[in-house]
């Protein structure tokens, strides 16, 4: 590479360019959405409380639960979701440390969409203007101070296929969680087969995530992408080939499967605050 | 950055252009009006141009048919080939403005000097063959090995990727930064069956392939429509994330038997 400098043309200001189009609509809309999304799942997560319907308790009610509390490692006390993996909040978690089962679960699949390459290219356009949109003027500042994920810190986004083993995981849970919403306590206590809107939701949710993890690059590569040779392994080219198709659509999926996981929370949390009541079908 | 496709009938009217005219000390935009008529090209308004108003206009050419990557310019702003860039898809009734790569240095008006790629290739470890499978000297590869490389090669350097990239035009990285158009050549190399050669230290150590944030931008310019992100860039990386950052693969290649 050379090393003799070039001379290039000044750099435009921030925000300055020559196009004409509507640039801009692309990266307010996902300021928007990822915001919205934001602000609502932690907010959600921080309440510790309506994350589950069913259980003994409610005879009838198909169990559902919040994907953004799955899953339960402790119940908040006083608090009995059936869902729990051991039970109550123990003694010695100090009371000035704010508990929601939430905040001990949810910076797993948060990581994996903050380090995913899709979201990667467009939260650095949105929130950081790096650059806002294609040919689209930068802050001056940055110039050539630039690291990208070259250094520190971002250079930490290559941990995202840590974050993928752990989301492959979460989808087999969600499932679970899809298969426990066809099920409901009669009032002799019995479990009974059953189906509601909320079944759909549940079953959905895990669907659309798996469309989303299964369609990352990571996954890609490891299934397949690494390797010179697809040949050498029908297994590999077929795995390749699919999971290429699912790829190729990552950022629908992306999206689709955020609002997903996001309105599943919404639903389940009006059922269980009594704003809603979940329609059974059978 | 799509394109708009479809193709509006227009009955021949008066353009008016903003283009840019100087060298690398400086310049300034100048403007001129065209009749346009129907099927024109942005290439067609620049050679029409030169032929009425401004037979000093400097402008790279060759093929006019999206193939030689030589008519390369941003057009309103996108980088875009002006051979390729019909009228009737930009808006009507605006002045279209027209300006040089932005990330290589002016020599003249819209040419510039687009050396520094060939330098930069010139470092990329060639292309070194295992030995022939066959007593004739030749190799034996299956077509679905050789796709992913083969949508890498329909590249035709018209430097777009460059041009748009914000490592090269904003933040000029050209020491430490190869480009998308070099990343994915490296690519081309690295994913080939048969190449038996390394080049994932160097993505990492000299061609600065952490430098890539992934915006996309190049795949949106390119005029062949390469997944330059998806399928040559992103696999990069993750090459040299097995190579580098991953100590679960690099504790697995321990116990593997060398190739």
């Amino acid at each position: 590479m050379t090393r003799s400098p070039l001379s290039l043309p000044q750099v435009r200001g921030f925000l300055k360019t020559e196009r004409t189009d509507r640039w801009w609509i692309e990266p307010l809309l996902v300021l928007a959405g990822f915001g919205a999304f934001i602000i609502y799942s932690t907010w959600a997560a921080f309440q510790g409380n309506n994350f589950f319907i069913g259980g003994v308790d409610q005879p009838g009610v198909q169990q559902l639960l919040s994907p953004f509390y799955s899953p339960v490692i402790w119940d908040p006390r006083g608090v009995h979701s059936g869902h729990a993996w051991l039970g109550e909040l123990p003694l010695w978690w100090p009371a000035w440390m704010i508990f929601s089962p939430a905040l001990l679960i949810l910076p797993f699949p948060g990581g994996f969409r903050f380090t995913c390459y899709y979201y990667r290219g467009a939260y650095y356009k949105a929130f950081w203007g790096d650059p806002a949109s294609c040919a689209v003027g930068e802050p001056a500042a940055r110039g050539q101070n630039y690291r990208g994920e070259q250094k520190l810190p971002l250079i930490m986004q290559n941990i995202h296929r840590y974050f993928l083993y752990v989301a492959i995981i979460f989808i087999g849970l969600l499932a679970w969680d899809g298969y426990q919403s066809l099920w409901h306590y009669n009032a002799s206590g019995v479990k009974e087969f059953g189906f509601s809107v909320g079944s759909i939701v549940l079953i959905a949710n895990p669907v659309l995530l798996g469309m989303y993890t299964f369609g990352c690059h990571c996954w890609r590569h490891l299934v397949g992408g690494k390797h010179d040779c697809l040949s050498c392994s029908k297994s590999r080219q077929s795995a390749y080939k699919r999971v290429s198709w699912l790829n190729q659509r990552h950022m629908l999926f992306a999206w689709i499967s955020l609002f997903g996981v996001g309105l599943t929370d919404v639903y389940v949390r009006l059922c269980a605050s009594g704003v809603w009541t979940d329609w059974r079908i059978l | 950055m799509s394109t708009n496709t479809s193709h509006a009938h227009i009955e021949p009217r008066t353009v008016s252009f903003r283009i840019w005219r100087g060298n690398r000390d400086g310049g300034s935009f100048a403007t001129y009006a065209v009749e346009v008529t129907e099927g024109m090209v942005v290439l067609d308004c620049v050679h029409r141009i030169q032929a009425t108003d401004a037979p000093d206009l400097a402008c790279r050419w060759n093929c006019k048919a999206g193939k030689c990557g030589s008519c390369s310019a941003e057009i309103n702003g996108k980088p875009r080939l002006m051979c390729m860039t019909r009228m009737d898809t930009l808006p009507q009734g605006e002045t279209v403005t027209i300006e040089p790569m932005r990330s290589f240095p002016s020599i003249r008006d819209l040419v510039t000097d687009v050396s520094w790629n060939f330098r930069v290739k010139e470092k990329i470890k060639p292309f070194k063959p295992r030995k022939p499978d066959n007593a004739d000297g030749s190799w034996t590869m299956m077509q679905v090995d050789v796709d992913r490389v083969q949508e890498f090669r329909k590249c035709i350097e018209c430097f777009l990727c460059q041009d748009v990239c914000h490592v090269l035009r904003d933040h000029h990285k050209h020491d430490e930064f190869i480009g998308p158009r070099f990343l994915m050549y490296t690519a081309a190399l690295e994913m080939h069956p048969l190449d038996t050669e390394t080049r994932v230290g160097d993505l990492k150590n000299h061609d600065g392939i952490g430098y890539c944030n992934i915006t996309k931008c190049c795949t949106k310019v390119c005029p062949e429509h390469i997944g330059i992100t998806d399928n040559a860039i992103i696999p990069m990386k993750e090459r040299v994330v097995d190579e580098f950052y991953d100590p679960m693969t690099r504790l697995f290649r321990m116990f593997k038997p060398a190739r």
